[in-house]
């Protein structure tokens, strides 16, 4: 038993040892430690009871004292470094409390403590009498007043034997005589008070009455507690590893060598980096430029050296200003409707006339951020860098300066300005229309089969020949010294003689249609067939029957008055186009071969030609010459009418693609002028005998009269000055005027038109 | 005949243009560095001519940018620090991949920069060229000065746009060179003459904006890095135009919008203390004629813009915290006039509302509780008509609650034929110095109105009855051909002839139109095109005012009716 505790203390020597050189390890230890000592403490005590004794271990408790000298030196060192004064204080407070402890843990003891400090006082005498009392009260180091000799033996070893020990003196130490039986033991538990706090001490055999301190103490051990009451768990910790470089080392160790000279990894790095510098691998730091965010007056010297490139560059437009709408508060005027809004809606956002929708806020604070700003603003941003610029060069013109300056109409007068007769009685469309060179009488075909003769000046009808057929051409002979009328409808050619002139006139008429008898008999095989009417017709004035294999579109009378040539449009055969002569009766084809739908012809007034109208084109016949001598291109689809100028060197055409193109003969085959006045299709085309005027008439309901004079001066060209646009007729079944002529001597026009009427316009 | 056959696409345009993609291989470059330097080098793509010859035959639609501006771009230096740059996020790439932190810290100490002094210089090698084209950069530097801190930018470059703005209305205060200012539902416009050049920026309103996200912040990134370095170098020329130090003497570190304000209240440190404005007077030379006109039109004209400078001079306003106070604190200080604000909205207040002094408060609320009588309360739209107007608005239609008069574009200018609303015509009458008569004058004015409308339509009425006259009397002849035609025997009836009233003026007026229908007949194809369209045109913008003036009409006739009805 004794050795075990022995070796217990030594243990505890050695924790403690450890514990004051590593103040930071863990309270558990420490408790450990602590209950260790308190154990000291016991044995000491009880020990205490026994006679005095020298120490026997004495190695080991100057072991102890040494190392706590040691320890105590390092911890006031510390104490000193890093707590202040009170800190310091308090420890001697301490220590005087402690020392009051012992005091009263038991009087006896307090001798022997006496003694043996001034044996250590003899012995080391290097320390102070409070610490030396101090370091005993807290050390386990008691070993010294052991009053038994034998160490650390199992006590039952002594059982037989009547002592149980030595003191120091070498004398035996006898076991205390044990009288007590069971029932002593009994009346002493009944009549000690102590009882409870008696303890045998196995060592000394006798019974040992603990202090209060003592029962404390165990009481404090078993409930797990610090022996010390007095001792705090929860001291500040000492950090003495801490960045804050200290006065004085925590070791006092001194640096080694290779702290002083330098290391040769380092210089091997150091090389390496300035090689690296050295062959410019890397670069050195670069010095801070700071002048990137500073600003200073660029345009100090302007030299216009860079302008050159700038010729061709396009500054970006700028964003257009806003108006009135895009305010918060517009006038009302400005703010959408429902449709308005509704068709902003529909719309897609590149077709919309504004890109938001007005609104209005009745005050500032009301309005609201605009969600499409950034939108807006990166949309810029993408115009000025992706959309390509281009110089668009804006027409600055007033579109007054457009207008030609042409003469005013009022002084290229006279030419027809007003409706001043309507010639009505037909039942159908007007076809046709002539007017006799004398000016007096006007003839018309219409389609309800009657061919009309209307004095011009009364409106009257004088006469009115059924025919019995769609009359499609009227043509008066414009010899004035006959008075004849050819009529075409259906495959018949009809010659009339209206009797409307003076006897000397009607009497050559007659001759002209009487003489030529005996050529008759030449005829016989050929397209057409000549017949002289009889009867009834004859009273109406019919004298000639020309009976074609077709049906006829047009006539037209040559000047002279004696050839008549007749249209017969056919696209599959050369017989298009007849001519007949009337004084000796005989018809001939001029033409071998088709070219083209022959829409209308005309002769030349004074010269051996002859006009022929196909879709396209125009084609001049020399007639003496028997060949083509110019083709006219008209440059219009479908040639509807044809006039040629009486003096012969100009030709109009009138087309269904609404165009009127002037040919000048003598100058290209391309139409001098094409006017494009009419709406609709041109029906037909007329020029006056002997006013420069000219008229076309169209399915649009209007008759244009237009001035066109032709200079003698060849050099100058025609000028051609619409002057007047002529309404009267009324548009039925989608055409309007079908036919147009001026009178031979005023500067009158008729036109007839599909309201089956025909209007004087003077 | 000998000789080398010619190519096809070997000379002429086919040479002058190159796509862009050529022109990126060409430069070396990826689409997003090619983009970056077309940007900032202002280099934008062109429309050839004949797109078929240029394309070689193919008709593919394709940008094509002028050869001569690639090669331009070839001498570029910033190309290079852009394949730099390039090569430093690879290195970087590569040292964060090897956890390499020392060469990731070397490398970014070293990451390369460029600088656009010289592209600015290039691009604009005058300073007036600089100026007429800055118009795009302020707003974009407004628009960015209003981002928070989203990511969506470097918070570096809000902080410079913010600063610079701040720089161009303190110059503007500083100059006293605003014109205009507008009021939209897109932000607010404002419009200055700086060195003779209108520029017109647009401020959005202060919220936060809701970024989209088919909107490419890169781009926009690059314009402002553009932008705010053209900026920065015109505001240091304008601030030295006026003597004035540059960058300013304004403690930046305060917040946002207290910075903006406190600059805008602290006036500014001048270099050399320039006398009085020294303004140059216009010479006096010895002129005859229209010249003379001309010159005294000048001189009006001028003096009027001398009124408006000193617009509020004398005024003390006090700004309440519901109005939008940088924009009126601007405007204030831009026309001579005092302005404060209450401590607790933001610094930089100079006086409480308690001043006496104080003539107009600015309130935009339905009603106030504690009111001074000394001073106007009014609604700031005020502020920005007074501006417009270049006089002081009666503040009668701008009292609290009061249903404000419409705000109108001060950029519209109406040329004789568009409509102008009856509130710009009031307002023109106010400049001319008439008096405003209120409810007379608006009546009478709708009299007039009314009358001329009734001349119009008797006018018409007119026109009407010479048709009917004619028509009649054509009806009346078709009846009796008829009743010839049909064999009967006329009613003989002789009826009173009436006497046609021929109106001289309306005769020539008719005769002179004719005389033009026939003359435009005869106009060439091309000429006749061309008229069509302008007269289209001309004709649009008729019906449109005509619209606008109709849709006035009847909203007016509503109230004027709801009027009635109340009553």
């Amino acid at each position: 038993m004794e050795e075990s505790s022995s070796s217990s203390t030594r243990s505890a020597a050695q924790t403690h040892k450890i514990k004051e050189k590593e103040p930071q390890k863990g309270g558990k230890k420490r408790t450990k430690a602590e209950e260790e000592e308190e154990e000291e403490l016991f044995n000491f005590k009880s020990k205490s009871t026994e006679e005095e004794e020298e120490d026997e271990d004495l190695s080991d408790s100057e072991d102890s004292i040494f190392s706590g000298l040691e320890d105590s030196g390092s911890d006031e060192d510390d104490d000193d470094e890093e707590l202040s004064d009170d800190g310091d204080e308090e420890g001697l407070d301490d220590g005087e409390l402690k020392l009051e402890q012992t005091q009263q843990i038991g009087i006896e003891t307090k001798k022997e403590t006496e003694e043996t400090g001034e044996t250590e006082e003899t012995e080391g005498g290097r320390t102070e009498k409070a610490k030396q009392e101090d370091e005993y009260v807290h050390d386990s180091s008691d070993e010294e007043d052991i009053r038994n000799t034998v160490g650390n033996v199992p006590m039952e070893w002594y059982r037989d034997f009547p002592h149980i020990g030595y003191n120091l003196d070498g004398k035996k130490i006898y076991k205390p005589i044990r009288n007590k039986d069971e029932l002593d033991d009994f009346l002493d538990k009944m009549d000690n008070p102590d009882y409870w706090r008696t303890v045998p001490d196995k060592q000394t055999g006798s019974d040992v009455v603990l202090s209060d301190e003592q029962v404390q103490l165990v009481n404090r051990l078993q409930r797990g507690q610090f022996g010390d009451a007095n001792f705090n768990e929860y001291e500040p910790q000492v950090e003495f590893f801490s960045r804050d470089v200290m006065l004085h080392p925590v070791t006092n160790r001194p640096a080694d060598k290779r702290s002083f000279i330098p290391s040769l990894i380092e210089k091997e790095k150091v090389s390496k980096l300035v090689h690296a510098i050295k062959m410019g691998w890397i670069k050195p730091r670069r010095v801070e430029d700071d002048s990137r965010g500073r600003y200073y007056d660029l345009w100090a010297n302007e030299d216009s050296s860079i302008l050159a490139r700038h010729k061709m560059h396009l500054p970006a437009p700028k964003i257009p200003l806003p108006g009135h709408q895009e305010s918060y508060n517009p006038p009302p005027e400005y703010l959408f409707t429902d449709e308005e809004r509704a068709l902003w809606e529909q719309q897609d956002p590149c077709d919309r006339k504004l890109p938001f929708v007005p609104r209005k806020f009745s005050s500032l604070r009301q309005v609201p951020a605009f969600s499409r700003f950034i939108h807006e603003r990166f949309e810029r941003c993408l115009d000025l860098y992706l959309c390509p610029r281009q110089r668009k060069m804006r027409v600055n013109v007033n579109p007054e300066d457009l207008i030609p300056k042409l003469p005013k109409p009022k002084d290229l007068q006279p030419f027809p300005t007003t409706q001043s007769l309507v010639y009505r009685g037909h039942s159908g469309l007007v076809r046709s229309i002539s007017v006799s060179p004398s000016g007096q009488w006007l003839a018309s075909g219409s389609d309800d089969g009657s061919v009309r003769f209307w004095e011009v000046c009364s409106s009257r009808c004088l006469k009115t020949v059924q025919v019995g057929g769609a009359v499609k051409s009227v043509a008066w002979n414009p010899n004035p010294s006959v008075c004849l009328l050819a009529v075409a409808l259906d495959s018949v050619v009809l010659i009339l003689s209206p009797s409307l002139a003076d006897r000397q006139v009607v009497l050559s008429s007659e001759r002209l249609l009487s003489a030529p008898q005996e050529a008759d008999a030449n005829e016989g095989a050929g397209p057409v067939t000549w017949s002289e009417t009889e009867g009834e017709e004859l009273n109406h004035g019919i004298r000639l029957k020309i009976q074609h294999p077709k049906a006829v579109q047009q006539v037209s009378w040559h000047a002279k008055g004696d050839y008549v040539a007749s249209v017969m449009p056919d696209h599959s055969s050369n017989l298009q186009v007849l001519i007949h002569q009337l004084s000796r009766r005989r018809s001939q084809n001029p033409f071998r071969k088709n070219k083209g739908l022959v829409q209308c012809v005309s002769f030349h007034p004074v010269r051996p030609y002859f006009f022929v109208g196909t879709q396209r084109s125009v084609r001049i016949y020399n007639l003496v010459k028997q060949e083509m001598t110019k083709k006219l291109q008209a440059n219009s689809k479908w040639i509807s009418s044809m006039a040629v100028h009486p003096g012969g060197d100009h030709v109009i055409c009138g087309s269904y693609d609404c165009r009127l193109s002037w040919f000048d003969l003598d100058l290209s085959t391309k139409p001098y002028k094409m006017l494009r006045h009419h709406k609709k299709a041109v029906r037909g085309v007329a020029y006056h005998r002997l006013y420069p005027l000219f008229a076309s008439a169209s399915d649009d309901g209007t008759v244009i009269v237009c001035h066109g004079t032709v200079y003698n001066d060849l050099l100058q060209n025609p000028l051609i000055v619409p002057v007047k646009v002529l309404r009267g007729h009324e548009i039925t079944h989608d055409l309007g005027v079908l036919d147009v002529t001026f009178h031979p001597t005023q500067p009158w026009v008729f036109s007839s038109g599909a309201d089956a009427t025909i209007r004087l316009f003077t | 005949m000998g000789g080398l056959q010619k190519k096809k696409y070997e000379r002429g345009s086919a040479t002058n243009y190159i796509t862009r993609n050529k022109a990126r291989k060409k430069l070396q470059l990826s689409l997003p560095d090619f983009r970056r330097l077309c940007i900032l080098k202002g280099i934008y793509p062109h429309e050839p001519k004949h797109k078929k010859k240029v394309n070689k035959g193919s008709t593919a639609p394709r940008t094509f940018y002028l050869l001569k501006d690639i090669r331009f771009l070839l001498h570029e230096p910033i190309v290079g620090k852009f394949r730099e740059y390039k090569v430093f996020v690879r290195k970087l790439k590569k040292a964060y991949g090897k956890t390499e932190w020392s060469s990731v810290e070397r490398l970014k100490e070293n990451k390369p920069a460029y600088k656009l002094d010289h592209i600015i210089k290039e691009r604009y090698p005058s300073f007036i060229d600089a100026l007429r084209d800055i118009d795009d950069a302020l707003c974009m530097c407004f628009l960015f000065s209003t981002f928070a801190r989203t990511g969506k930018c470097h918070v570096q470059t809000i902080q410079l746009c913010r600063r610079l703005t701040v720089e161009w209305m303190n110059y503007v205060i500083a100059s006293r060179a605003l014109k205009k200012v507008f009021i939209s539902i897109k932000g607010i416009y404002y419009q200055a003459e700086a060195m003779g050049q209108l520029i017109t920026w647009l401020v959005p309103y202060q919220f936060s904006h809701d970024h989209p996200t088919d909107v490419d912040y890169r781009v926009m990134a690059t314009f402002t890095e553009f932008y705010t370095t053209l900026l920065g170098f015109i505001n240091f020329r304008l601030y030295h135009s006026l003597n004035l130090l540059y960058p300013p003497k304004v403690s930046w570190t305060l917040k946002q919008s207290q910075m903006k304000l406190s600059a805008l209240s602290a006036s500014l440190a001048r270099v050399v203390s320039t006398a009085e404005e020294d303004e140059a007077e216009l010479d006096q030379f010895p002129v005859d004629g229209e010249d003379m006109a001309n010159m005294e039109a000048r001189e009006k004209e001028q003096k009027q813009e001398e009124a408006q400078k000193k617009l509020f001079e004398g005024l003390k306003f006090f700004l309440n915290r519901e109005v939008p106070r940088e924009s009126l604190a601007f405007l204030i200080r831009c026309f001579g006039g005092e302005v404060s604000w209450d401590k607790s909205v933001c610094i930089g207040s100079t006086y409480e509302v308690k001043d006496e002094t104080i003539t107009h408060q600015i309130v935009d609320r339905p009603n106030i509780d504690k009111q001074y009588i000394n001073r106007y309360y009014i609604q700031p739209q005020w502020v920005y008509d007074c501006v417009n107007a270049k006089i002081i608005l009666p503040v009668e239609d701008y009292f609290l609650g009061v249903t404000l008069p419409p705000h109108l574009s001060p950029f519209v200018e109406e040329k004789d034929g568009d409509y102008v609303p009856p509130e710009k015509l009031k307002i023109m009458a106010l400049q001319r110095g008439e008096k405003p008569a209120h409810e007379q004058e608006d009546e009478e004015e709708e009299e007039e109105e009314d009358e001329e409308e009734e001349e119009e339509e008797e006018e018409d009425d007119n026109e009407e009855e010479g048709d009917d006259g004619e028509e009649a009397e054509e009806k009346n002849l078709k009846k009796m051909e008829e009743q010839r035609s049909q064999g009967k025997s006329l009613s003989v009836k002789v009826t009173a002839g009436k006497v046609k009233v021929e109106n001289p003026a309306r005769l020539e007026q008719e005769e002179k139109a004719e005389e033009k229908r026939l003359a435009i007949m005869m106009m060439k194809k091309k000429e006749k095109y061309l008229y069509d369209k302008i007269m289209f045109g001309k004709k649009r913008k008729v019906r449109e005012a005509n619209k606008l003036a109709a849709k006035r009409k009847a909203h007016d006739d509503a109230e004027k009716s709801k009027k009635k009805a109340r009553k």
